[in-house]
């Protein structure tokens, strides 16, 4: 046996980390439990967190403290949501808190599906997903500009036939070029492109919660145009529309004096004063239309930020967070699992540790050759825990649906979690295995041999 | 078996026992809940929507090229069906503007009288022809179907409340109870009534998802073309056996028709896929749970049978004692037996609390039903047996200990 100095700390890791690979041979089955313990925990694991990740997550950091969609109780306590505002606006109101342009930006916005005439006449036509919006939309969500930019306040007002497109569409229709200035027709109307949007798919698609596969589309949009123009060529809504009572009205202009919300606002609001001031206004708002006589109760509105919105209408799937509490059970049970077999691994060795004590090692070499050991069982799980989690990721569309899965990804971090995570949780585990060979009695060890 | 002996033998091995009771009734919690699970999400499966599906497909129908008027929108939809119905492998086919299992759709509540503001209930509602029935294939168990002369076409943004309709059965139940819906009005959110002239047995609502689970099978059929510029959904049934067929055929004779449609390809299809659309997270469910519970079980397998193996690697002198002094190799086996039967014992007497925990928790956080007893009755059964066959393996290797090995380096 080489001197053990405890100087010489690399040394000495190196050699335990030899011994240990020796022991692990030993007891080949012992160990292949262990890593396969270790290995199935941890991937069950990293697969489920990957989706809840990916869902769970603020989609816009940078800013989501600052955005808020108002809600305004047009339905009255007899017909609204168990004391909630409905989920979006009617036009009367979302018209009205334009008007008064109360927040540094404002948008109004509600999803299109418009038809996009193929060029020649000769193929099919295709359809395509898109919102009518205002043109804050874009620098209020950050929306990245690949060609032109976004349309003014002054397009708003003159419902100019504009249209912003992805880089998709535009890489369908115009083969990916500049294609500012040129005309496209979609829904048998003529627009002129203004723009064309970098990629930008935010998941959840926080703005268009309501109404939209709960912000997780199939497609990301391929188009913007201005809402007011939407209006003007009566474009219907592609999403929800949620009408009360007894809707007596027979057409588009009987529609939009309706009492049927179909329509999100968004805000960007500078600070907590503001939101507090724009809380107000909403109150006010809805005091005043309470003294007309449009609603018969109280003011009853809200002012929800990105994060409240998206856990308010429960944007992250059930069946995501299941799969992770129990696959999180699942790694616990594993980590018991491995204490027990390090625990039966180390103290069929007592014999050994009692000579190394006799000859003078300290409890702490003990304790570190048996924590490198296990830490050696840790990065074994988790190579193998990475293997399954890349091989579960590839097939984990069979978990969730397509739109969902799809998001679940094997990145750097997550690679650097899984190992850390194996790593570190073996070394916890082994902490009682290794404390208890360390309070081996050399005398008591040694008497019997 | 003298049970006193075993459990001062465990007291030796206080830390092997502990952490068997702990994986045990960890185990035996998540295999409760996780069986459960699965149970409820395959019986969610195989709800039925009481249509014709081996035989049905749903065209998605997109209309392109802009502004139609409603007149010449609905005269489009009366040409389509009028070609998928010629067609040689079609048995029928009707307009709608949705259908079962699509996942949400229009809704509306329903009440007995005009001037209810509480309604008394949620309906799903279906739009279709006089072919609406035939076509779906469910069964009109009362009063009739709609006259052709009854059907009229719905354009955009127009509020039409038909003044006959058709319900299922548990709607029917639900407003009139005691089969005496028939030729009663229904106010859909209208002042005026819509009569129930027919009652069919069974159609499920368009979605599946909890929050419909309240009213899944209250449905209603409005005899109306959906003739909205955005589109509609074509419902058609094949003749028996001739579904490919058709699905192959409709599309070319839709297209003949006219070219300005776009038939979207993610949307409706067969009824096979629409299922398997509408129930990816249930099946995904079922199958995580499944996967877990049998990998669950055969890690807690293993390392029953490694403490075990070590126990009797340890213990080797003593069993040696004990032959000796005339155990026999069934008196061996015996001991180790009841020993894992003692460990188990408790590990499923905690996982049983442990298991009715987590479902209370799994209860509040996300509505799940109470956990029946039977599933934890299974798991504990399940459990003692994975034990008991766990512990065989080093068990009978520990009745082979020769008598001899009593007298070694001692």
């Amino acid at each position: 046996m080489r001197p053990e100095s405890p100087e010489n700390h690399t040394d000495m890791f190196a050699y335990y980390f030899q011994l240990g690979l020796r022991s692990l041979r030993r007891n080949p089955v012992l160990t292949a439990l262990m890593v396969m313990a270790i290995g199935f925990g941890v991937a069950a694991s990293m697969i489920t967190y990957s989706v809840f990740r990916a869902v769970s997550g603020n989609p816009i950091p940078a800013k989501s403290e600052r955005l808020f969609t108002p809600q305004i109780d047009s339905w009255g306590p007899q017909q609204n949501i168990q004391g909630e505002p409905p989920y979006a606006l009617n036009y009367v109101d979302a018209m009205a808190l334009m008007r008064a342009h109360r927040a540094l930006r404002q948008t109004l916005l509600y999803p299109l599906w418009l038809s996009v005439s193929p060029e020649g006449g000769r193929s099919l036509p295709v359809g395509a997903n898109g919102y009518a919006a205002y043109g804050d939309f874009f620098p209020m969500f950050e929306v990245p500009f690949r060609y032109g930019a976004p349309w003014s306040a002054a397009d708003d007002a003159h419902h100019a036939a504009i249209v912003v497109l992805s880089e998709a569409l535009n890489q369908h229709l115009f083969g990916g070029a500049d294609s500012v200035g040129r005309e496209i027709v979609l829904g048998g109307h003529a627009y002129r492109v203004v723009g064309v949007a970098g990629h930008w798919d935010p998941k959840p698609r926080f703005f268009a919660v309501w109404g939209g596969s709960n912000g997780f589309q199939r497609d990301p949009a391929d188009f913007y145009l201005p809402f007011t123009r939407a209006i003007d060529l009566k474009l219907d809504t592609a999403g929800n529309n949620s009408c009360r009572g007894k809707p007596d009205f027979s057409g588009w202009e009987g529609w939009l004096r309706s009492n049927c919300v179909w329509i999100t606002p968004w805000v960007e609001l500078e600070g907590e004063a503001e939101a507090a001031r724009y809380r107000g206004f909403l109150e006010s708002y809805a005091a005043d239309q309470q003294r007309a006589g449009r609603f018969a109760w109280a003011p009853n509105v809200r002012l929800r930020d990105v994060m409240q919105w998206l856990d308010y209408l429960q944007v992250v799937p059930p069946e995501s967070r299941i799969a992770l509490v129990v696959a999180l059970g699942f790694f616990v049970i594993c980590l018991v699992n491995t204490v027990g077999l390090l625990l039966a691994k180390f103290m069929r060795r007592a014999g050994e540790i009692g000579v190394r004590r006799a000859l003078g090692a300290p409890r702490r070499q003990i304790y570190a050759q048996y924590l490198v050991e296990a830490a050696s069982v840790g990065l074994a799980g988790g190579v193998l825990g990475l293997l399954l989690t890349a091989l579960g990721i590839g097939g984990v569309g069979v978990l969730f649906k397509p739109q969902i899965a799809r998001l679940a990804q094997l990145d750097f971090p997550l690679v650097g979690l899984c190992l850390a995570v194996a790593v570190l949780a073996t070394l916890l585990a082994a902490f009682y295995p290794a404390w208890r060979a360390a309070q081996v009695q050399p005398a008591w060890q040694l008497k019997s041999h | 078996m003298q049970i006193k002996p075993i459990l001062a033998a465990l007291r030796r091995h206080k830390a092997g026992t502990v952490l068997i009771v702990l994986q045990i009734a960890l185990t035996l919690a998540i295999v409760c809940n996780a069986l459960f699970i699965i149970q409820q999400r395959l019986a969610h499966l195989s709800e039925p929507t009481g249509i014709d599906e081996a035989n049905l497909f749903v065209i998605a129908n997109q209309w392109a090229g802009g502004s139609l008027s409603t007149a010449q929108i609905d005269a489009q939809i009366r040409a389509d069906l009028a070609a998928l119905r010629q067609l040689p492998s079609v048995r029928d086919a009707t307009p709608s503007n949705s259908y079962p299992l699509r996942g949400g759709g229009w809704d509306n509540f329903v009440a007995l009288t005009p001037e209810q503001v509480e309604p008394t209930s949620d309906a799903a509602v279906y739009l279709g022809d006089e072919h609406l029935l035939d076509t779906l294939g469910v069964k009109l168990v009362a009063g009739r179907n709609f006259r052709a002369d009854e059907v009229g076409a719905i354009g955009l943004r127009e509020n039409v409340v038909p003044s006959v309709v058709i319900v299922t059965r548990e709607l029917a139940e639900r407003m009139y109870p005691g089969g005496a819906a028939l030729g009663k009005p229904l106010y859909a959110m209208s002042a005026t009534p819509s009569t129930i002239v027919g009652i069919v047995e069974r159609l499920q609502t368009q979605s599946v998802e909890a929050w419909q689970a309240a009213y899944a099978y209250q449905s209603m059929l409005w005899p109306l073309r959906q003739a909205w510029p955005i589109g509609l959904y074509y419902i058609v049934r094949a003749k028996p056996g001739q579904l490919d067929a058709a699905m192959r055929e409709a599309p070319r004779a839709l297209y003949a028709q006219s070219r300005q449609r776009i038939l979207d390809p993610a949307d409706g299809g067969s009824f096979a896929e629409i299922r398997r659309r509408a129930y990816d997270s249930d099946r995904g469910m079922a199958i995580l749970m499944g996967v877990i519970c049998a990998v669950l079980l055969a890690i807690t397998a293993a390392g029953i049978v490694g403490l075990t193996s070590f126990w009797v690697g340890q213990r080797r002198k003593q069993i040696g004692v004990r032959r000796a002094l005339g155990a026999r190799q069934r008196d061996i086996l015996g001991y180790f037996l009841t020993e894992n039967l003692l460990i188990s014992g408790g590990g499923v007497l905690l996982g049983v609390l442990l298991a009715v925990a987590m479902n209370l928790w799994l209860v509040v956080r996300f509505a799940m039903p109470p956990l029946s007893l039977a599933y934890v009755a299974v798991g504990v059964v399940l459990l003692l047996l994975l034990g008991q066959g766990a512990v065989l393996a080093p068990a009978l290797r520990a009745s082979k200990v020769p008598p001899v090995e009593a007298t070694r380096s001692v």
